[in-house]
């Protein structure tokens, strides 16, 4: 019976130690391997630079270019960040320093029943709905006010149609605003109390010591909800894909229809029908494996550093 | 001296009204989001959608029953496959990882692949398992879910586990247990609602994914239980029938849309009412 205890001990041990080994090293390993592999093909054919700075999405003359794609990646998670983080500071600011106890669960619950939506129902209702309220409503009167600016204007240029940058981008920053409010909110609730009410008793008000003592205090938590956030928004398929247009180009406007490299893989892996063609697809994808998992290490060091700071 | 207090404080207050209007904002689209999605989807909800496989393209009628029976035979058997796994790595962590910083690197690598973009695992999969079998098939996005739902898991059990006091392991020492029977006995037993909090927010991540469907399991019109054929999938099917031309498959999409969201928050908020129950 003894002996059977200590088999099964050893047994039990080095099996849950697989599964520990499969899921933090062999699974991504395979995955950015399989992606290498499968790129092969297409990293010989156009190397790195020329790949990454060609715009050219030839499918009939077999030229593939990742500009356009890794481009609009970049414009719409950027302008979906800046909408997003000073509105996910808002809310945290306002979950954790002002709303009563009662209304700090609602409030929290109903903005995190904003991450539990599938992102194809965005999507979905981005296509049906959003769409005409911005092209019919929102564009025409950012037209009215920015197009007569300099340097600005030009970003408002074009006709708007509703699918293009600006709609993609503030679906996509409503799909984060979750996620980034509850990591800075998160943060927010690790300042001491006693820091706070060191800077109440000097007679600071509430905003300095949200500005003088809460932020500064969780500054790496917040840029990393801010990182961690890009890393999300950076691989979001399912809403981008109906709202981009899905025209390959760099985008010149905000008004101006795009493709990202989440768009281009799921209208086109299906349709990829010579080797290079499906190669250029796997680039694409290795392209954003790469991008997201340096962001989310990045984001996880940052918070990292402040749960230490913290202990 | 009076002014400048006066200006601090009215700063003060500004910039709390605008946090609470921050606040208002985000509410302001979850509920321009779900009201539109209950409205048009209860208008369009039948008994056929359940029931009723589709018609031909352009005649209407017809539901999305093989729809509906295929996302939940996929669903169902990745989270057959993606649980034990993800627990399995999760309590080796917690239990034996602790203490060797390799491990707790692999765990903060898990940690980043909860956030790894999920069509990327509709790629891998596609190379792995749909070119070797020439065909799309219902296998290949089993796995990729099944995968996708392995870190969401494993980071849930270790951190339940975590909180697992450590008095309690070693009273169990004391007693003369072995490591494994502490687990199965103390551990696992203490964390059982926090673990199953972890499964069912990795169920409802999974319900709604589509990306890793689109090029694995592809999509079908017929009601099939064949791994190694494509199979349909709710999300997949919204996605076409919304790129589709016909009025009627974008009601469909609709009442769809309305019961694939249901089932998605009523997980997530059981979730969170187990948690609680326990915490």
């Amino acid at each position: 019976m003894r002996k059977l205890s200590h088999y099964l001990e050893i047994l039990i041990k080095y099996f849950l130690c697989f599964w520990a080994i499969f899921s933090g090293l062999i699974f991504p390993f395979i995955v950015f391997f399989l992606l290498f592999y499968e790129s092969r093909l297409a990293i010989k054919h156009f190397g790195i630079i020329k790949f990454i700075t060609s715009q050219t999405w030839d499918p009939v003359t077999e030229k593939f270019g990742g500009l356009a794609m890794i481009t609009g990646t970049i414009i719409s998670t950027f302008i979906a960040i800046l909408i997003a983080a000073p509105v996910s500071i808002g809310i945290a600011i306002f979950i954790t320093e002002l709303a009563p106890s009662w209304l700090k669960n609602v409030i929290s619950s109903a903005i995190e029943l904003l991450a539990a939506i599938p992102s194809i129902i965005y999507g979905m209702w981005g296509f049906f709905v959003l769409t005409n309220f911005m092209r019919n409503y929102i564009e025409p009167a950012l037209q009215f006010f920015f197009v007569p600016l300099p340097f600005i204007g030009k970003f408002f240029s074009g006709v708007p149609t509703g699918i293009d940058v600006l709609t993609t981008s503030l679906v996509l920053s409503i799909m984060i605003i979750p996620f980034m409010s509850s990591i800075v909110k998160d943060s927010f609730n690790l300042v001491p109390l006693v820091m706070k009410e060191s800077a109440y008793s000097l007679g600071a008000t509430k905003w300095e010591v949200i500005k003088d003592i809460v932020i500064p205090y969780t500054v790496s938590g917040i840029t990393g909800g801010l990182v961690l956030s890009t890393g999300r928004a950076l691989g979001e398929t399912m809403a981008v894909t109906f709202l981009a247009g899905n025209v390959t180009q760099v985008p010149t406007s905000l008004f101006s229809p795009f493709t990202t490299i989440t768009v281009a893989l799921a209208n086109q892996f299906t349709e990829a029908d010579t080797p290079l063609y499906l190669s250029s697809l796997f680039y694409l994808s290795l392209i954003l494996f790469v991008l997201s998992f340096i962001l989310l290490t990045f984001a996880k060091l940052l918070i990292l550093r402040l749960q230490k700071k913290w202990k | 001296m009076e002014i400048t207090v006066l200006k601090r404080k009215l700063i003060s207050h500004l910039m709390l009204v605008i946090s609470f209007f921050t606040a208002m904002y985000g509410l302001f689209w979850l509920f321009w989001i779900l009201g539109t999605l209950f409205i048009n989807g209860f208008r369009y909800l039948s008994l056929d959608l359940f029931l009723q496989d589709p018609t031909p393209p352009g005649i209407e009628g017809g539901g999305l029953r093989h729809a509906f029976i295929g996302h939940f035979f996929i669903t169902f058997l990745a989270t057959l496959i993606g649980v034990p796994i993800g627990i399995c790595a999760g309590i080796y962590y917690a239990e034996y990882g602790k203490n060797l910083k390799i491990f707790m690197v692999f765990k903060n690598i898990t940690d980043i692949m909860v956030s790894t973009p999920s069509i990327i695992m509709g790629a891998v999969f596609y190379a792995l398992i749909v070119v070797p079998f020439k065909q799309f098939n219902a296998f290949s996005g089993i796995l990729s879910l099944a995968l996708l739902m392995v870190p969401v898991i494993s980071i849930t059990t270790y951190e339940m586990l975590s909180l697992v006091p450590d008095t309690l392991r070693e009273a169990a020492y004391a007693l003369g247990a072995y490591k494994w029977q502490i687990i199965k006995d103390v551990t696992l037993k203490s964390a059982k609602f926090g673990i199953l909090t972890g499964v069912l927010l990795g169920v409802a991540r999974i319900t709604g994914e589509t990306a890793p469907l689109l090029f694995t399991a592809f999509n079908n019109s017929y009601l099939s239980f064949d791994l190694f054929k494509p199979m349909a999938s709710l999300t997949v099917t919204i996605f076409n029938y919304v790129m589709g031309p016909y009025d009627y498959w974008h009601k469909q999409a609709w009442a769809a849309s309305l019961f694939l969201t249901l089932l998605v928050l009523i997980l997530s908020l059981f979730a969170k009412m187990i948690f609680h129950k326990k915490g």
